[in-house]
């Protein structure tokens, strides 16, 4: 009986391997072989850094250029790490509307011998490649050319690499539940994890400390893990930027590492189950092959 | 061949206006239907503004750095109405089947265009004025309307000329296929920056600023600025007057610009059998 229980979790655990790698797989070659890898490669820097520039743009008219601040790497790093929070949730959430209503799919995905989750996260891969790519460039156009505080030598890779892969986990939970939500709910916007991960930068601390929004706010931010994975990051990268900023100043890493995998054990929990419910209401609704062009 | 693709079409006024409904009817009514929208599109975009405006707090900037996220914030719903809901709409159709019948029915390119931008208004200007009034209320916005005609004149000058810009743009995505998602994508950040959505304009220099001036959106934010806020004539890039007739120069050119296109483009489009054409 035991035997048979292992046999089955094996199978189970083949079947989502095979349905991530196949997912990834289908999802590199939508997100890339639209155009020639030059173009593709521009298209993949522009937005992000022109993203940043923004925000430079912000900063530097009011501080009259003061790059060299420990705010300014704050936010500048903040700001580029944030770019896998869009990168990861849209990627994930989208796959459901593209095959859903561009390609008309998703129902073919649901009669197929595959684990629905497993595919939805292997869509987002793509996504996290080419937001790996803008995030080297934005850091490297931070340090090139605004004289930004990084030194590659002082980073603590070890924890910095930790913190970046605990961080995908996490993203790629909160992009599981926002495809959950997503199969309930009509094609209104184009991008809904941009959205998403437009109004969670009001919480997360990632291009200003968490003691500038209103003392009602705050718990909203305590209770996010990106705000803990943002201090990992920035702590393992520019340990003293991060010491100037009273935000997490009292916590250890260890506590921020344990924070940060609790809240991504209970994110992965609640992805789970919204996804599931969501697969069961778009199942009850006729929701699995719905076409909402207007 | 040639003779084959130039078809006139009975244009008329009524059958020109029917369009422009017929088309704006579905999105109404979609919008109606399931209010899931407002969520996403109301809701979660003001909290991304408030993002910046907090920015602006961290690095205690004057308050009426705040007045102009808030402003700004909530014309990029102008914009992704035109990016999202005009010109990438046209590849959608085109990979839903709707392009072909668009194009053999006896109405005007110009009139479901227009229909579409009218049928996305619902959103867009909702989510404008959401993130406006409250936006302005939350972070306690002054707003010094020095002549409410010269700013009612000015906006609605400046959505002429952007959807102006919107229908040409849309007839260069007549011919696109999976590109014109991944350009209309590329085209958020990059036109933000740009335009100063979250900054004067004049903080980008003279020259970028100028160049950024064929934005309808950046020349007509930058004097509405100026209309709305004590310090905003101290902000703005050129002068409300000038920034006018630059509005009426783009109105005009887009407005003429995108009607020749759509033409032509209709036409190519017709004779390279694109309009069929799903490169999946």
């Amino acid at each position: 009986m035991q035997f048979s229980w292992w046999k089955e979790r094996e199978r189970s655990l083949r079947t989502s391997i095979r349905s991530f790698l196949t997912a990834a797989w289908l999802g590199w070659q939508i997100e890339s072989n639209w155009t020639d890898p030059f173009l593709f490669a521009v298209y993949s820097i522009i937005k992000p850094v022109a993203g940043a520039a923004i925000l430079v743009v912000m900063y530097g008219i009011i501080t009259q250029g003061a790059f060299d601040s420990p705010l300014f790497a704050y936010i500048y790093l903040g700001n580029a790490f944030y770019i896998y929070v869009g990168s990861v949730m849209t990627g994930v959430s989208w796959a459901v509307i593209d095959d859903r209503e561009h390609y008309k799919t998703l129902k073919y995905i649901y009669v197929a011998p595959i684990h629905a989750p497993s595919y939805m996260v292997g869509r987002g891969v793509a996504r996290f490649l080419t937001g790996t790519i803008a995030v080297l460039v934005t850091i490297t156009a931070g340090v090139l050319f605004l004289n930004l505080q990084l030194d590659l030598a002082a980073v603590n890779w070890p924890m910095f690499l930790t913190a970046l892969a605990l961080g995908v986990v996490m993203l790629a939970n909160l992009g599981l539940l926002l495809a959950g939500v997503t199969l309930m709910i009509a094609h209104h916007v184009w991008f809904i994890g941009d959205a998403v991960a437009g109004a969670l930068y009001l919480f997360s601390g990632a291009i200003f400390p968490l003691e500038v929004l209103p003392n009602w706010l705050r718990p909203i931010g305590f209770a996010m893990p990106l705000t803990y994975w943002l201090e990992l990051l920035r702590r393992s990268m520019v340990g003293h930027v991060a010491a100037s900023f009273p935000t997490l100043s009292k916590v250890t890493d260890g506590q921020l590492f344990a924070i940060l995998i609790g809240l991504t054990i209970i994110f992965g929990l609640m992805a789970i189950l919204v996804f599931r419910w969501g697969e069961h209401q778009a199942r009850e609704r006729g929701l699995l092959d719905m076409v909402t062009n207007y | 061949m040639e003779r084959a693709t130039s078809i006139a079409k009975p244009y008329s006024t009524r059958l020109f206006f029917q369009t422009v409904i017929a088309r704006a009817y579905p999105r109404v009514i979609g919008a109606q239907r399931e209010k899931s929208w407002m969520f996403f599109d109301i809701f979660l975009p003001l909290l991304a503004v408030s993002a910046y405006v907090f920015v602006y707090r961290a690095i205690g900037a004057p308050e009426t750095y705040v007045g102009f996220v808030v402003m700004g914030g909530a014309m990029t719903a102008f914009w992704m109405n035109i990016l999202w809901s005009m010109s990438s709409q046209l590849f959608w159709e085109k990979e839903q089947g709707n392009l072909a019948l668009y194009i053999i029915a006896p109405n005007s390119m110009m009139a479901i265009l227009l229909g579409m931008a009218l049928g996305g208004m619902l959103a867009t200007t909702l989510r404008a004025f959401v993130i406006v009034i409250i936006g302005g209320m939350l972070f306690g916005v002054q707003f010094s309307v020095s002549s409410f005609s010269a700013l009612f004149g000015t906006f609605i000058l400046t959505m002429v000329a952007l959807y102006g810009m919107g229908m040409m743009f849309s007839s260069l995505f007549l011919l696109l296929n999976r590109e014109a998602w991944h350009l209309a994508s590329l085209a958020q950040e990059p036109i933000y920056l740009l335009s100063g959505f979250y900054f004067p304009l004049k903080s980008l220099g003279f020259w970028v600023a100028a160049g950024a001036s064929i934005i309808p959106l950046a020349i007509g934010m930058d004097a509405m600025r100026q209309l709305v806020f004590p310090s905003g004539p101290s902000l703005g890039f050129l002068s409300v007057p000038i920034e006018l007739v630059i509005l009426v120069i783009l109105s005009v050119v887009f407005l003429v610009g995108a009607r020749y296109l759509l033409a032509y483009m209709e036409r190519l489009a017709i004779r390279e059998g694109r309009l069929t054409d799903s490169r999946r």
